[in-house]
């Protein structure tokens, strides 16, 4: 049976990862940033997952306004990274599972969540910069991904409550998985910040730390948050932590902090990461 | 009936809806040219010729023309897609968003080492939120 052994959310900011990809993350700007994902690093050396499901929202890169799917689950053997303008990040192919996502995806439109099936997909920095955070800059990625695209461009994305419902069940769905895989689920986006108008530059600590505290211990009614307290506390851009929720959700009720960084800023953003690990069960195939 | 008026009690914010998407549709899909190399070689070297192709409206012909972000967001523009242009300008986020907030590059990079914009005074036009 396969489980969910861990999850964690970063902020994907894409200067962060030309930081990474311009050899620049001991610069006196950077460095406090990257500092924060040591803990992180040496962590992911000792706990390498069979594969990552990775939450994240796609910027005008694969998804023109032709087609918004609001969830994306990219089943493909592999996802190479997208030109978004500037030339394609220099970081290796994103190797998939797509055994386990085809599992998934029939699993979960069962269960009555109704994704959109890629089984193409050029992946953006919502999706590399966080394996560049937290693997650095390898030949080839040490994990397989399984890419969860969910529109928060257009307006509205999925409620708080529906990526947390989607959350559990993607936990049902992995463990109903007939092999023996430890997974990982990562959210990604946020923290505050706001990308467009008189008001841009907006950050919000004190909406972003309570978000981090309610997203261990109070998930439920944090899924609640409307989207106009989003967009208005944490910026128009912020409404991006509503993917958080989908790993919060597939950890279970109760999980450990295992680790959490805030800093302010990376580019126009506030950076956020934290690690949980669910309590209800460490049986790792480890052990 | 889909009532989005309490987005417009934000302050300097556009929400990016259906209906700013169905106007913006044209002018999205040239930003999204701009994807191919080859495209912004083209853009670059005829702005006028490269932006006559699509079938924009006059007043997001001159917003893009004039690199005027707020009022590409005015007429439909999501920052997203915009970013192709900006890109292809060879800025950054922070060089492109702080033109959209009245400052320049350098004091809006003062305010964000400073911690960011405070959201005091900028949570609502009406004053209720």
């Amino acid at each position: 049976m396969a489980r969910i052994t861990a999850g964690l959310a970063t902020s994907h900011i894409p200067a962060m990862g030309m930081a990474v990809d311009l050899g620049k993350t001991a610069e006196d700007y950077w460095k406090p940033v990257f500092a924060g994902y040591d803990w992180t690093r040496a962590w992911a050396e000792t706990e390498r997952p069979d594969a990552v499901i990775l939450v994240y929202n796609d910027h005008a890169s694969a998804f023109s306004l032709e087609m918004i799917p609001t969830f994306a689950l990219g089943c493909a053997e592999r996802f190479a990274p997208a030109d978004e303008g500037y030339g394609a990040r220099p970081v290796p192919v994103v190797q998939g599972h797509s055994e386990l996502a085809a599992h998934l995806a029939q699993a979960l439109i069962l269960d009555e969540f109704d994704l959109t099936i890629m089984n193409a997909l050029d992946v953006d920095h919502g999706l590399t910069v966080p394996l560049s955070l937290v693997y650095g800059q390898p030949e080839a990625w040490p994990v397989r991904v399984i890419p969860l695209a969910v529109n928060v461009v257009q307006y509205p994305p999925p409620t708080g409550r529906r990526c947390l419902s989607l959350g559990k069940a993607i936990r049902r769905a992995v463990e109903s998985f007939d092999q023996d895989l430890d997974v990982q689920v990562w959210g990604t986006g946020g923290m505050s910040h706001q990308l467009q108008g008189p008001r841009a530059g907006l950050i919000n600590k004190d909406f972003d730390t309570a978000f981090l505290d309610r997203l261990v211990s109070d998930a439920e009614s944090l899924a609640l948050l409307p989207h106009i307290e989003y967009l208005r506390e944490s910026g128009s851009e912020g409404i991006e932590m509503v993917m958080w929720l989908v790993m919060r959700g597939a950890l279970g009720p109760d999980v450990e902090e295992l680790h959490r960084f805030y800093h302010v800023p990376a580019s126009n953003t506030a950076v956020g990461h934290i690690v949980l690990r669910p309590t209800d069960h460490h049986d790792t195939k480890a052990g | 009936m889909v009532d989005n008026a309490q987005f417009d009690d934000i302050p300097g914010t556009t929400v990016f809806t259906a209906e700013r998407s169905r106007r913006g549709f044209q002018l999205n899909q040239f930003c999204m040219s701009l994807m191919k190399a080859e495209n912004r070689a083209r853009f670059k070297a005829d702005e006028r010729t490269y932006l006559d192709e699509w079938p924009l409206t006059d007043e997001q012909r001159k917003a893009v023309a004039d690199r005027d972000y707020n009022a590409m967001l005015a007429v439909g523009g999501n920052i997203y897609f915009l970013s192709k242009i900006f890109a292809t300008d060879g800025l950054s986020f922070v060089q492109a968003v702080s033109t959209m907030t009245g400052m320049s590059v350098e004091e809006y990079q003062t305010m964000m080492l400073a911690g960011g914009r405070s959201i005091e005074g900028w949570r609502s036009v009406s004053g209720e939120a």
